[in-house]
């Protein structure tokens, strides 16, 4: 049973991903990556990763909100069907199958077989995530809102630039 | 009953593969953030899987500060996007053809 809803979600991700890969119309691709991260979100949860599990999810949905307002505004999704085709497509679906091979096989053969993922294995509290945040992980918890403060300066900058100026 | 740590691997290196494939075969801008927010999706998905396997805590600390970065990325690169796309008019940086958002 467990098995079946790991596959499932793996499916799911590995489709999702794929269609936004595949997908010409961004719009449809961030719905794409939305399901991917839902798919991701379900498979936290197997992981005893309950926290991380919930704040992917409205990561998720943030995400996929901001970029279609972001496509609708810019609109690119009439406009932007990405006709084209990529840089060298012949080049680089044989480089990347084999750098796929290589990462699973290399995880394959060195992760131990007996080690098993079990639903009710590991129990990741919140509140001891709470505690290394504050406690081990004090500094980059607070360098993150610096960094989060210079995505929106930078964001209101970039985006009150009238076209004609090059303050 | 149980599922092998390395199946989650595998798959998070599958979903990293797709988030390079669409990094260098998209053109439009906005497709090109995605597949990077793929990427890093991949990448949290490791550190949570080792996470349970160590019995440690670190990895899903880590895994919500990937998410914190992932959203500043957006931020900031649909910022950068929605500049370039409205100075475009005057500016030709890529000798463009109108096509590639």
């Amino acid at each position: 049973m467990y098995q079946l809803f790991f596959f499932l979600f793996a499916a799911a991700a590995i489709g999702f991903g794929a269609s936004m890969v595949a997908q010409r119309n961004p719009a449809r691709g961030a719905m794409s990556l939305a399901g991917v991260a839902a798919s991701l979100a379900s498979l936290y949860l197997f992981l005893g990763a309950e926290f991380i599990a919930v704040v992917q999810l409205f990561h998720a949905v943030a995400i996929a909100v901001l970029f279609l307002i972001a496509i609708r505004t810019l609109g690119a999704g009439e406009r932007g069907q990405d006709r084209r085709r990529g840089r060298s497509p012949r080049l680089g679906v044989p480089v990347l199958i084999v750098l796929a091979g290589i990462l699973v096989s290399i995880v394959y053969h060195q992760v131990p077989a007996e080690s098993t993922v079990r639903f009710g294995d590991f129990h990741g509290v919140t509140a001891g995530i709470g505690r290394r945040l504050f406690l081990q992980y004090l500094l980059p918890l607070q360098a993150l809102p610096i960094l989060i403060l210079v995505a929106i300066i930078g964001m209101v900058a970039f985006v009150q630039r009238k076209p004609g100026s090059h303050a | 009953l149980s599922v092998p740590i390395s199946y989650y691997l595998i798959l998070s290196a599958l979903l990293f593969g797709l988030g390079v494939a669409g990094f260098f075969f998209r053109r439009s801008a906005v497709s090109m953030l995605l597949s990077v927010e793929l990427m890093l999706h991949a990448v949290s998905l490791t550190l949570v899987t080792f996470s349970h396997a160590f019995r440690e805590l670190d990895g899903q600390v880590f895994g919500l500060f990937i998410i914190v970065i992932g959203a500043a990325h957006a931020v900031l690169g649909l910022a950068i996007a929605a500049a370039v796309f409205r100075s475009r008019a005057e500016f030709h940086a890529n000798r463009s053809t109108g096509e590639e958002w």
